[in-house]
């Protein structure tokens, strides 16, 4: 069982990348949850997305979980929101921001004692100089598949294209752009 | 013409999506809705199918869910194939007119995403309106994830429409748990779905003027007790048509409904009852105490929760090895026991083996349900079972904050 958990404001698309990815790794024959906790939660509000992945149907409906990488893709979030929340020896972080990664984790104490496992991208600017707004949450996704190997790049833009396919083609190679930018930028 | 729907052999569905899926492919006629949270996006996808021509029939914009439920009963006299979903306050509005389509035999179907009642206000999920609506009449089924939030009303259909039921459903599905939660599904080729369900059967139609009839007719002492016999009679009844429909559907996608789930039974000396998702985190919290302690855990889950299976819950239970059963009620209790509590103890009264039963309230508003829960709440009945008699008030409150609650003691053991 792999767990993601997404921290991202109402707005930012941690729903419909959590769906995407969700429907990509599906095609691969697996099992997958993607859901989010937002109630009357309104544009800007902190919430947070999550995705289970296993071989095996998943029953388990418990929101919590000890996830095995968080996804932080509002840059203000890894300040504010308590993303070390139940989480593992082994969980890997991937926060968008525009600091180094050295910068970002003298200002947070939590992440100090896991500066191996922390990776930073700035997906939000790469969202802007490619699909042209704030929209991090498909770069997140290219950080992730280089951070986890669970996806070659390859195999992962032909199957988000097929996820995208309702919107017009100038959105969609903006995306591929986007992800394929945030795939070989994270560090 | 319906344009045909293009269709993975596997999607990622939550479960508003795929409850919304089903009434395309079932091709209501009517469906009168006015939106509520979290049952939303069923009404939302339908409206948007009917706008890109996926759906003949009709979609009418109400102004009330009273007018919803009002419009849906209208349609269905008239002859037509209607559905409708709503959720919480939507329900309680809707609910003087569900007990009208239910005495009127309108096989109405309602897919309710089941949400807390105010006050205070709570957009989650909880089965407060489930509840509400239990005596109203209505077969109700019960959906644990997005497959069946899918499945299920297809069934709903076939079930509710049969010329030897022809009483309203219900198809309820845990607010954000389910509704909002995706998974994998696997859906019906439209044509398949279609034919599973069949043509709507009219009966006593409005619409058909060389065959006039009354609908809604007032009934005083000397005629209304002979009709609500024989339509309690027809909801009692109904369990043979809904076995028949849950075969067909096994026949035909391999999925196996029952009317009462067991989940690790067999040689269970401990048990949870439940409804909705829960079901599916106790069972898998079951399935590891089993592996870790070796605790012999099992769960019972009501598919149907009307007719109330009253046979086959007393089925479950009754078996030897069972020594203890919590009864999980999602639901304020407003100065009783649970409901499930109630009328499984009714069913476990009969039994040989009588086991020690307790209630639990939990998950009100949404409250997280985990698997350390169910695993603790297994344990104490493991405790009872060791003890011989009930260590704890019949009745608790799980994962709320404040001083513990519990209420009415027994010194009994069985």
């Amino acid at each position: 069982m792999i767990e993601i958990r997404w921290h991202s404001r109402a707005g930012q698309g941690a729903v419909t990348g959590a769906k995407g990815l969700g429907t990509v790794v599906a095609t691969t024959g697996k099992q997958v949850q993607a859901y989010a906790l937002y109630g009357s939660a309104k544009r800007g509000a902190a919430m947070n997305a999550y995705n289970r992945i296993d071989d095996e149907p998943i029953t388990n409906h418990e929101t919590k979980m000890n996830p095995d990488y968080v996804l932080v893709i509002d840059p203000a979030l890894a300040f504010t929101d308590d993303i070390t929340k139940n989480d593992k020896p082994t969980t890997k972080y991937i926060i968008t921001t525009n600091l180094s990664k050295e910068e970002l984790i003298s200002q947070i104490p939590a992440l100090q004692d896991k500066a191996d496992r922390v990776y930073t991208v700035d997906a939000i600017q790469i969202s802007l100089d490619t699909i042209g707004r704030s929209m991090p949450n498909t770069p997140i996704l290219g950080a992730l598949m280089k951070v986890s190997g669970m996806y070659d790049l390859d195999f992962f833009l032909d199957n988000m294209k097929k996820v995208l396919s309702k919107f017009p083609q100038k959105i969609i190679d903006a995306n591929m752009e986007a992800i394929t930018r945030a795939y070989n930028e994270v560090k | 013409m319906a344009k045909k729907f293009e269709l993975n052999e596997v999607e990622v569905w939550d479960g508003n999506y795929a409850t919304s899926q089903a009434l395309r492919q079932a091709q209501v006629d009517v469906v009168a809705a006015y939106p509520i949270t979290p049952s939303t996006p069923i009404v939302e996808g339908y409206g948007a199918y009917k706008a890109n021509g996926y759906v003949d029939g009709e979609f009418v914009m109400v102004e009330s869910e009273h007018g919803a439920m009002s419009g849906c009963v209208g349609a269905a006299a008239a002859g037509g194939r209607v559905a409708t979903a709503t959720s919480s306050q939507g329900f309680a509005l809707m609910t003087e007119v569900l007990y009208q389509a239910s005495g009127m035999r309108l096989p109405i179907v309602l897919c309710v995403v089941n949400r807390s009642l105010a006050s205070p206000l709570n957009v989650r999920g909880d089965h407060s309106d489930m509840y509400l609506g239990r005596d109203s009449g209505w077969i109700n089924i019960d959906a644990f994830n997005a497959q069946e939030a899918y499945d299920l009303p297809l069934c709903a259909f076939k079930i509710g429409e049969h010329l030897d039921v022809r009483l309203p459903v219900m198809v309820h599905q845990d607010g954000f748990t389910t509704s909002h939660k995706a998974q994998n599904v696997r859906p019906l080729q439209d044509e398949v779905a279609y034919k599973f369900v069949g043509d709507y059967v009219p009966v006593d139609d409005m619409l058909d003027f060389s065959r006039p009839v009354t609908h809604g007719a007032q009934t005083e002492e000397d005629w209304h007790f002979e009709h609500k016999a024989k339509q309690h009679k027809a909801l009692m009844d109904s369990t043979k048509v809904i076995d028949e429909v849950f075969k067909k559907f096994k026949d035909l996608t391999g999925r196996e409904y029952k009317r009462v789930e067991t989940y690790y039974m067999d040689d269970a000396e401990v048990a949870i009852v439940a409804l909705g998702s829960s079901v599916e985190t106790a069972t898998l919290a079951a399935k590891q105490l089993r592996e870790e302690e070796g605790i012999k855990a099992g769960v019972v889950a009501p598919r149907v929760f009307r007719p109330f299976p009253y046979d086959l819950i007393r089925d479950a239970l009754d078996k030897e090895s069972l020594k203890a059963v919590c009864c999980m009620d999602k639901s304020a209790p407003g100065g009783a026991m649970g409901a499930l509590f109630n009328e499984v103890s009714a069913a476990a009264y009969t039994t040989q083996s009588r086991p020690m039963i307790t209630n639990y309230i939990y998950g009100l508003g949404g409250r997280d349900f985990s698997i350390d829960e169910a695993k603790r709440i297994f344990k104490e009945q493991k405790a009872h079972a060791d003890a011989g008699h009930i260590t704890t008030p019949i009745q608790q409150f799980s994962g709320v904050r404040g001083p513990k609650l519990g209420f009415f003691e027994t010194k009994r053991g069985n």
